[in-house]
């Protein structure tokens, strides 16, 4: 039996892994929606129509449309890490991932497919939240491109993260503590409801600690044209997250950390 | 490649997991195309461990392992394309459907849809019918059928199976044998383990033998099994006995329970007429009996046998 040569890249195993992981979506699409929706509007009717009224202006922007990027971000990042996270966790936890290890998928295909996955997933939802919030708030976006590709951005470091921490955990528990209780309570206090500079010292200066200030900050200025740091520094914040986890994704590979013994 | 290679050649594999412990001591094993080779031996002797190693489950030790001439590590596409691979335990995703569940595993595996091949699998499995049911509701036979089905979605040429009927009734053991059987004629070569004696017996052509870690023989099936199937006969007596009569000295007879039994551990092979040549000789000294028993030896029994052999 003579076989061709398999390719270099399994394009069709990843997008096999892709696809699968959109139905798992999909089968839970409901509960994904509807969930952040929900809070959203209740954010929305609380902060941008009760007290928002009160507030008024921020940076020129109304205290309503201010809050968008924020509240989009805030979804964003606990969706792509938990997703992430539950996506590669489930199958070692079940078992079933002994199929893909025993595929002819390398572990960068391996991590392109899920990470990949987990980030469309985000990606639907932050839009969906930026519709749902147009019914709230008068909503200008000045740089629709970059508004988007930053998202994007922003969705795939997270899911990233959140893939490492799948490889990582050893409970249920692991995967829930990352999006829970460090990054939820890190967005609160990293500007999605205030500008930093609303802040006395010294709590502004320690929220220049929160790197989750910064990455708000660039989303801000896709948005509004301006954001508590300069645009290059939230960028560089970003990249610097992406690269630390390519280099801990990296390290995974090449020891099959606790995909392999 | 060409077609006299091995299909699987092991050279000097060795692992030892992180916790120290030794699974294989180095290994060596050719398995021939289109043959079915039988892993025999108790639990924890590394039959998962080599499976695992060779599939790419597991990191490999030291030592070399080719599958159609490909090295598992530098060629770990090529080989994997190769192999399906059916696991001890039954993990399935729940909520998929059978036929979506397949043709995951055909693309996964990078070849282009082909619904005439998944229909055949699923047919040649007794699936077909269940195509469209979530996994969840198969009973634990179907899924495992299932297994086999998602393992030979991308049409193997190499297939592992792991304890394809341990926990399983005889009756389904008999049905997976013949499938098995029906895979090996399509040109498939099968590596499968077992721990049943009677299961290496009838379906391999040749057989390994591997405990702790170490492969003490490979052998053809009825070689092996002359030199291993030793059996017991145990003679249920009407009336107990104080020692073995003497007429009986040439057997190396044995009492137990109280005189009560007669056992008697001849190898068939040798001796093929031993239970009636016995038989006779007690009715001609008017022994009585109530019952009699054959047993395969243990094999746990053979195996000490075996290390014995080889030191
Ligand atoms: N991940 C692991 N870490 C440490 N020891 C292991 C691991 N997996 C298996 N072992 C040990 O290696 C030995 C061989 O196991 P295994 O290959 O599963 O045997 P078998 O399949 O023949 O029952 C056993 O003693 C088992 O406890
Ligand atoms: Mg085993």
């Amino acid at each position: 039996m003579s076989r061709p040569a398999f390719p270099r890249f399994n394009t069709r195993g990843v997008w096999t892994l892709y696809h699968f992981e959109m139905m798992r979506f999909r089968r839970t699409l409901w509960q994904s929606v509807v969930a952040p929706v929900l809070t959203t509007i209740l954010y929305f009717v609380v902060f941008g129509a009760a007290i928002g009224s009160r507030i008024g202006e921020i940076d020129g922007v109304a205290y309503g449309a201010f809050i968008v990027p924020g509240l989009i971000l805030l979804t964003v990042f606990t969706q792509s890490l938990s997703n992430a996270a539950f996506g590669i966790y489930m199958p070692r936890f079940s078992g079933t991932i002994y199929e893909t290890l025993s595929a002819p998928v390398s572990f960068f295909e391996l991590i392109l497919a899920y990470v990949g996955a987990a980030a469309t997933k985000s990606v639907i939802l932050g839009l969906i939240i930026l519709f749902t919030a147009r019914w709230f708030a008068p909503i200008d976006i000045a740089y629709p491109l970059l508004m988007l590709s930053y998202l994007v951005l922003v969705a795939f470091a997270f899911s990233l993260t959140g893939f490492i921490i799948g490889i990582i955990a050893e409970g249920f528990e692991a995967l829930q503590f990352v999006p829970m209780l460090l990054v939820t309570p890190l967005t609160f206090l990293g500007g999605v409801f205030y500008s930093i500079d609303m802040l006395p010292e010294p709590w502004r200066a320690i929220s220049l600690f929160n790197p989750i200030v910064y990455i708000v900050s660039g989303f801000r200025y896709s948005f509004h044209g301006s954001g508590d740091v300069s645009l290059w520094i939230s960028l560089g914040t970003l990249l610097g997250l992406i690269t630390l986890c390519l280099a801990i994704a990296a390290r995974i590979i090449h020891t099959g950390y606790r995909l392999k013994q | 490649m060409s077609t006299d290679n091995p299909m699987l050649s092991i050279q000097g594999l060795t692992k030892t997991y992180a916790s120290g412990h030794v699974a294989l001591k180095p290994v060596d094993l050719e398995v021939r195309r289109g043959e079915i080779l039988a892993l025999l031996g108790p639990n924890g002797a590394g039959k998962t461990t080599l499976i695992s190693i060779v599939c790419g489950l597991v990191n490999p030790g030291e030592g070399r392992v080719l599958v159609d001439g490909h090295d598992i590590l530098a060629g770990y596409r090529e080989t994997r394309v190769r192999i399906g691979l059916v696991p001890q335990e039954l993990h399935t995703d729940m909520f998929e459907t059978v036929l979506d569940t397949v043709r995951f595993s055909r693309g996964l595996f990078g070849l282009k849809p082909d619904p005439d091949h998944l229909r055949r699998v699923l047919e040649d499995l007794s699936l077909w019918e269940k195509r469209d049911s979530r996994i969840m509701a198969l009973s634990g036979g179907m899924k495992r059928r299932l297994l086999i089905a998602k393992a030979l979605a991308h049409e193997p040429a190499l297939l592992f199976l792991d304890e394809p009927t341990a926990g399983v009734d005889v009756e389904l053991r008999r049905d997976m044998w013949g499938l098995i059987r029906r895979l090996r004629d399509q040109g498939m070569t099968i590596v499968l383990t077992t721990h049943y004696i009677e299961e290496a017996e009838e379906m391999a052509d040749r057989v390994g033998v591997i405990h702790k870690g170490e492969l003490l023989l490979v052998e053809e099936t009825a070689a092996l099994m002359k030199r291993l199937g030793r059996r017991t006969l145990r003679v249920h007596l009407a009336e107990p006995l104080e020692r073995v009569p003497d007429e009986l000295s040439d057997w190396s007879l044995e009492l137990e329970d109280g005189g009560m039994v007669l056992s008697l551990s001849f190898s068939p092979a040798e001796a093929p007429d031993s239970v009636p040549r016995l038989l006779r000789q007690l009715n001609q000294l008017d022994l009585g009996f109530a019952d009699i028993h054959t047993s395969q030896s243990s094999l746990e029994e053979i195996f000490v046998e075996l290390v014995r052999e080889q030191s």
